[in-house]
């Protein structure tokens, strides 16, 4: 703990965003791109803790703990929407759920 | 430099969320995301922040990613799209993925607008007036049941809002028209 700056779990938090978008963009499956935002999530949380932890107030890491719970209760209402969506279309492709475009 | 620990973890967690973005196999992107939020843990408890770092393992590591795994052998046929990789996206992905990591190195790195400043002393125990950060999962309770007592309620609230919507959701709608 003793060298390990600000900086350096802002650029980790920082890059793991990035791949979190990166996957995103990049992939088909939606249950991947699903993971990847909560990817982009965890990264956001881990800015929060890291400021809590180096500005010595406990607000931040209280707000993580409840990004905690709301994600967990979206996961199980997003992974719902997807198995109903597979009911009806039979694909969890993105590029073949395009009725809204067409 | 930071510390070994700290660059072991977050090496870790970038290699494991680099496999959950590269890999064609959505389980193994699966197991990615695992080692990815295993690391994220691994940093909150550098951070002092041992609670939510439990937490994450528990919550995130556990519960979470056995839904979605559960969900992803339920639904997909391993094999992500058989005719040719996407290179068009994949080129777009690559490009925002460089242009935020200059971004993110050049704000945190090179433009000094975060003080290199250490966290200093081990934050105390117990003695810590109330808000102050505190390792001990009792800081969480003394301002969870004080100045966040409504958001905590609305939480558990939207719990049971997920938890109603989520069967109402996984009804077979076939049943229902018999």
């Amino acid at each position: 703990m003793e060298h390990t700056t600000l900086a350096h779990h802002l650029l980790l938090a920082g890059l793991l965003f990035a791949l979190g978008l990166t996957g995103v963009l990049v992939r088909r499956n939606l249950l991947v791109v699903y993971m990847c935002l909560e990817l982009m999530l965890t990264a956001a949380t881990l800015a929060l803790v890291a400021f809590s932890r180096f500005n010595r107030t406990m607000d931040g890491a209280i707000f993580v703990f409840f990004i905690i719970t709301v994600a967990a209760a979206e996961v199980a209402v997003g992974l719902a929407l997807i198995v109903a969506l597979y009911r009806r279309r039979g694909s969890v492709k993105s590029d073949e759920l395009t009725t809204l475009r067409d | 430099m930071p510390d070994g620990l700290f660059i072991f973890f977050a090496a870790l967690t970038l290699g494991a969320a680099s496999l959950l973005v590269l890999s064609r196999n959505a389980v193994t992107s699966a197991m990615g995301m695992i080692l990815a939020l295993v690391g994220v843990a691994a940093d909150f408890f550098l951070l002092d922040a041992y609670f939510l770092g439990v937490l994450q393992v528990l919550v995130y590591a556990g519960a979470v990613m056995v839904l979605f795994l559960f969900v992803i052998m339920l639904l997909t046929d391993t094999a992500e799209s058989p005719e040719g990789y996407p290179w068009k996206s994949a080129a777009l992905g690559l490009a925002v993925f460089f242009f935020l990591a200059a971004g993110v190195l050049w704000l945190f790195v090179w433009s000094g607008a975060v003080p290199g400043t250490a966290a200093g002393a081990n934050p105390p125990e117990l003695t810590a007036a109330p808000g102050e950060f505190v390792t001990a999962a009792k800081g969480f309770g003394r301002l969870l049941y004080t100045k966040y007592l409504l958001p905590l309620e609305i939480a558990g609230f939207l719990l049971l809002v997920a938890l109603v919507g989520v069967v109402s959701l996984s009804k077979d709608p076939v049943e229902e028209n018999a």
